[in-house]
């Protein structure tokens, strides 16, 4: 019951979201807004066991005046203002002007924005390590890098500029990304799109079950 | 008081930027704050979204309330709201119930009947994909990489200039030699194996480009930050 039940489900669910793609009448042809509504409603449910979990997880630290209770406490803290907030907010809480809204740009955007912009640091020093051109490969792979970023920045014009226009350095990016990056990413692209024919396969047949986990 | 609040905004927000910038250094307690608040203003932010937008948007004005006050007038004999028009949808129903179901979770005697939404997630996701990704992934792609070679499009002559017919074959060659790459069924040995060996230098150039891509993605971040610091907070560049 507890695994034969999601299976069915699965198998079920699958097999009809399959045949719609053929069936172009109702109500196969509303199962992709319906699938769409469903997820978002089902999306919203989800977030409530997510934050749960956190609040549950930072709270036993302060209580347990565990190591790090203190910044567990300021989770808690910022959580619920931004909550606390963004609901009394009303439906309108994005409008320009709103604490909501206040919240969002003054701490929001610049914690988000400097926690991926440190990412240019640690990303560097990876391609330090990993650009060496120990071999062929790796040396493609670098000179790739390099021409792409520097054709990216106005002083791979200013290097370039007494080349004619089309094969400055800005050009030779833009060839990279129309051409070679676009083969190689096609043929990604195609192994994905096989990996995921064959993955989905595997999950409606029931042979993949680790969706439903692994306990009784 | 409004400029209190402007220098307020300008200090909180330089001083969140500067903490998480702290971390360069090596991990200290400003850092440690500012990740924590970082934490929990990202979790209340999309829990806010999304209540307001997946479930108050969609469930609650598509089909809830209009729902509840039905019910709740005829419980109490109360004149029934008009007929629903084409704004409300019953079928957003399931997914409440699909939901509702998930938080079943939290209680731990009936927390395995939320697998039955996650299994009809899993499924409904991989029906779809199944068709949609060989039809975008596989089978789009596959096309717009055999195009004619020396016309734009079929019967056209041959109007094609020496860039664009390089380039169909230069497409061409990285796609199919990328997939022979991907192809470990056969051992990559003689033609096969030069083929492959040509498909990895192209995933290379792909590897090597995406990267370059995002480095500079980063960077500009990174310079939007420090522009705020040394524009917006410390007026240094006007």
């Amino acid at each position: 019951m507890r695994r034969e039940v999601p299976l069915l489900i699965t198998a079920v669910v699958g097999i009809t979201f399959v045949v719609k793609y053929f069936v172009p009448h109702f109500p196969f042809n509303r199962m992709d807004a319906w699938f769409a509504d469903w997820f978002s409603i089902v999306q919203a449910c989800a977030i409530v066991l997510g934050a749960l979990n956190l609040l549950k997880l930072s709270a036993l630290k302060v209580i347990g005046q565990k190591s790090g209770w203190g910044y567990a406490l300021v989770i808690i803290l910022s959580f619920m203002l931004i909550t606390v907030i963004g609901l009394a907010e009303g439906s309108d809480y994005r409008d320009p002007g709103t604490s909501f809204d206040w919240l969002y740009v003054n701490m929001f955007i610049p914690l988000s924005a400097t926690m991926f912009s440190i990412l240019a640091f640690f990303v560097a020093s990876a391609s330090y390590r990993a650009f060496r051109a120990r071999n062929y490969e790796a040396t493609v792979l670098l000179i790739a890098a390099f021409f792409v970023m520097i054709g990216r920045v106005p002083v791979g014009d200013v290097i370039t500029g007494f080349m004619p226009e089309g094969y400055r350095f800005s050009d030779l990016a833009i060839w990279i990304m129309d051409y070679p990056q676009t083969a190689g990413q096609r043929a990604i692209m195609i192994g994905i799109g096989l990996g995921v024919v064959s993955t989905s396969l595997r999950v409606i047949l029931g042979i993949e079950r680790a969706h439903i986990g692994t306990g009784d | 008081m409004e400029a209190f609040f402007e220098h307020f905004r300008l200090w909180l927000a330089a001083f969140l930027t500067l903490g998480i910038f702290s971390f360069l250094y090596k991990d200290n307690p400003w850092y440690k704050l500012t990740e924590a608040i970082f934490v929990g203003i990202s979790a209340g932010y999309w829990f806010v979204v999304l209540f307001w937008d997946n479930f108050h948007g969609k469930f609650w004005v598509g089909a809830g309330e209009y729902s509840i006050n039905w019910v709740v007038a005829k419980l109490t004999g109360a004149q029934a709201p008009p007929p629903p028009d084409s704004s409300i949808d019953f079928m957003l129903w399931v997914g409440a119930f699909l939901g509702l179901l998930m938080l079943l979770r939290l209680v731990p005697k009936i927390g395995w009947i939320s697998r039955w939404p996650l299994a009809f997630i899993v499924g409904s996701t991989g029906g779809l994909w199944l068709i949609n990704y060989f039809a975008s992934n596989v089978m789009v792609q596959a096309q717009a990489t055999m195009v004619p070679l020396f016309s734009s499009a079929f019967g056209t002559g041959f109007d094609q200039n020496a860039d664009a017919v390089i380039g169909a074959l230069i497409i061409f060659l990285g796609t199919f030699s990328g997939l022979v790459y991907f192809f470990f069924s056969k051992a990559h040995t003689g033609v096969f194996g030069g083929t492959a060996r040509v498909g990895v230098f192209f995933l290379m150039i792909t590897f090597g480009a995406s990267f370059g891509y995002t480095v500079m993605s980063r960077m500009s971040l990174l310079i939007g930050r420090i522009d705020y610091l040394l524009g917006d907070w410390l007026g240094m560049i006007k």
